[in-house]
């Protein structure tokens, strides 16, 4: 049965009919067309789905959208502002932190909360912040150079 | 994957109203922060009809100190809880434990009271639907008899929460709401050796808060071991809670995980109190410890491992805070 789902996405209040049962990664993608949030497991395992509910980490293809109802969900699509991609995506496009790109919205989201947390991390705690966030292509070394070098705190070449 | 099965959305504000929604609804599920359920849903694991979703029970997400105690609310977040300065420095064996579930952004999401009543694990039934066809089922969901013990008329899923023994170890106690009230009991007593049915909670009952003893004359380390360092859940773990007064060990405590259909409380350790710990007081920690397993084919990980790798971390975390206390 469909009731009123009420939430922020992306910084825009909402209204929408959700099924109880919607998950929120499927009503992201299939509902609102923000198909930026990946499902990449089958279900819990791989963190493609991250997205930000309040600020904090959470996997879309676990979440049912309406326990998210009166929060602010923030979805890789709301990091680009007209054209502009953050310094997050920029470093991730400029140290090769992505190459097939299936991770990478669920690895921006998992690092953007992260830097709100902690704007200086190093290398350890970035790699911890990561830990549930899977590539099966980088071996993860680029997507950490990435997200150092979006803070400033690569060490020098 | 499965598709989700159709299902009801409800949403209590107070835990009195949460009961009475699953009184309403039999075929209901209780869901937190839904790290473990929602997989089991989707692999179609779980019957369900309603889920009751316990975000919005704002008296379950509170940690506070009182008469010497720390409550952990149900709803609490495990992130919370090893981010917490009071546990981290009074509990370190619940801090570590809670950090080593899963990865991040499952401990952002997932609850203590979820970790407390996770479902028990085994490489036939976490599985995906077709997987679970082509292997015939068995008796845990869907089929009959036991993949791992063939003649058993018992399923052996192992309980696999690393938050459990932790607080087993420190002496917790849970509040529980029930058709007949609130009732406190120790935590060991929400368990039974039953892959099918390890909580000894009746249907509709909710977990609403666990406290544990801050007393500093103990201290206390947990230690899992497990596939992927990342994230994974244990293939075995151990917390140690010891008390060390001068060159005497005065108490002593030991819960496992990851090797039966619940957490454990080893026993038979009296023996090593009242003297220092030496090399025998080590080799009967590891007797007990051994005596205490039931470790059977339920990762892809042989049993033998298993079953040896907990003795080495309970000796192992037992010296180490052996010496640290002096
Ligand atoms: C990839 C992956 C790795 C994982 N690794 C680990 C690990 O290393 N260690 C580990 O311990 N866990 C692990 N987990 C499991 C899970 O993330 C955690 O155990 C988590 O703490 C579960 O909490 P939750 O709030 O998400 O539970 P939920 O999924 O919401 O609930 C779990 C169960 O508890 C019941 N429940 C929840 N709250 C209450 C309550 N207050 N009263 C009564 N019943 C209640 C629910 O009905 C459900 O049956 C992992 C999960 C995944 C997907
Ligand atoms: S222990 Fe046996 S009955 Fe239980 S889940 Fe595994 S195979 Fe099934
Ligand atoms: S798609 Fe959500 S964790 Fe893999
Ligand atoms: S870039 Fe391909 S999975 Fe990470």
């Amino acid at each position: 049965m469909k009731t009123i789902l009420r939430l922020s996405v992306n910084g825009t209040p909402r209204e929408d009919a959700v099924a109880g049962n919607a998950l929120l990664i499927d009503y992201l993608r299939d509902g609102l067309g923000l198909s930026g949030t990946k499902q990449g497991c089958d279900g819990g395992e791989c963190g493609a789905c991250t997205v930000l509910v309040d600020g904090l980490p959470r996997l879309a293809c676990g979440t049912l959208a309406h326990s998210v109802a009166g929060r602010e969900v923030e979805t890789i699509e709301s990091l680009s502002h007209e054209g502009n991609i953050s310094r997050l995506q920029r470093a991730f496009h400029e140290h090769l932190g992505a190459q097939c790109g299936f991770c990478t919205p669920g690895m921006i989201m998992a690092a953007e909360a992260l830097l709100r947390s902690n704007p200086q991390p190093d290398r350890a705690q970035i790699r911890e912040a990561l830990a549930g966030n899977l590539c099966r292509c980088t071996g993860y070394v680029k997507i950490v150079d990435s997200v150092e070098a979006a803070c400033g705190t690569e060490h020098a070449l | 994957m499965n598709s989700l099965p159709d299902f009801q959305y409800l949403r209590p504000a107070t835990a009195a109203d949460a009961l009475r929604m699953h009184a309403a609804n039999p075929a209901s599920h209780y869901i937190a922060g839904g790290t473990d359920l929602m997989p089991n849903i989707r692999r179609g694991l779980v019957t369900i009809g309603a889920a009751i979703d316990l975000g919005g029970l704002g008296e379950l997400a509170e940690i506070v100190e009182q008469g010497g105690a720390l409550r952990i609310g149900s709803g609490v977040s495990l992130a919370r809880i090893a981010a917490h300065s009071e546990v981290q420095v009074r509990l370190p064996a619940v801090a570590q434990a809670a950090l080593s579930v899963a990865g991040p952004t499952h401990r952002a999401g997932g609850t203590l009271g979820g970790n407390l009543c996770l479902d028990t694990r085994c490489n036939y039934y976490n599985q995906s639907e077709a997987w679970r066809a082509g292997n015939n089922y068995c008796m845990k969901r869907d089929g009959e008899g036991c993949r791992v013990a063939k003649k058993s008329k018992r399923c052996y899923a192992a309980f696999s929460g690393d938050v459990a023994p932790a607080l087993i170890a420190m002496n917790a106690e849970v509040e529980i709401l029930g058709a007949r009230g609130v009732r406190r009991q120790p935590l060991t007593e929400l368990y039974q050796d039953d892959g099918m049915k390890w909580l000894t909670l009746a249907p509709g009952e909710l977990l609403l808060t666990v406290s544990v003893p801050l007393d500093d004359v103990w201290v206390s380390a947990y230690e899992k071991v497990r596939m992927r360092g990342a994230i994974d859940f244990p293939l075995a773990g151990v917390a140690v809670a010891l008390r060390r007064e001068k060159d005497v060990l005065t108490g002593l405590r030991i819960a496992c995980t990851g090797v039966a259909s619940q957490p454990l409380l080893i026993d038979g350790l009296d023996a090593v109190l009242g003297k220092p710990l030496d090399d025998a007081s080590l080799a009967l920690i590891a007797e007990q410890a051994d005596l205490a397993n039931r470790s059977m084919k339920t990762t892809l990980v042989d049993v033998l491992y298993r079953r040896g790798v907990s003795l080495v971390l309970a000796k192992r975390l037992t010296q180490r805070l052996w010496d640290a206390a002096a």
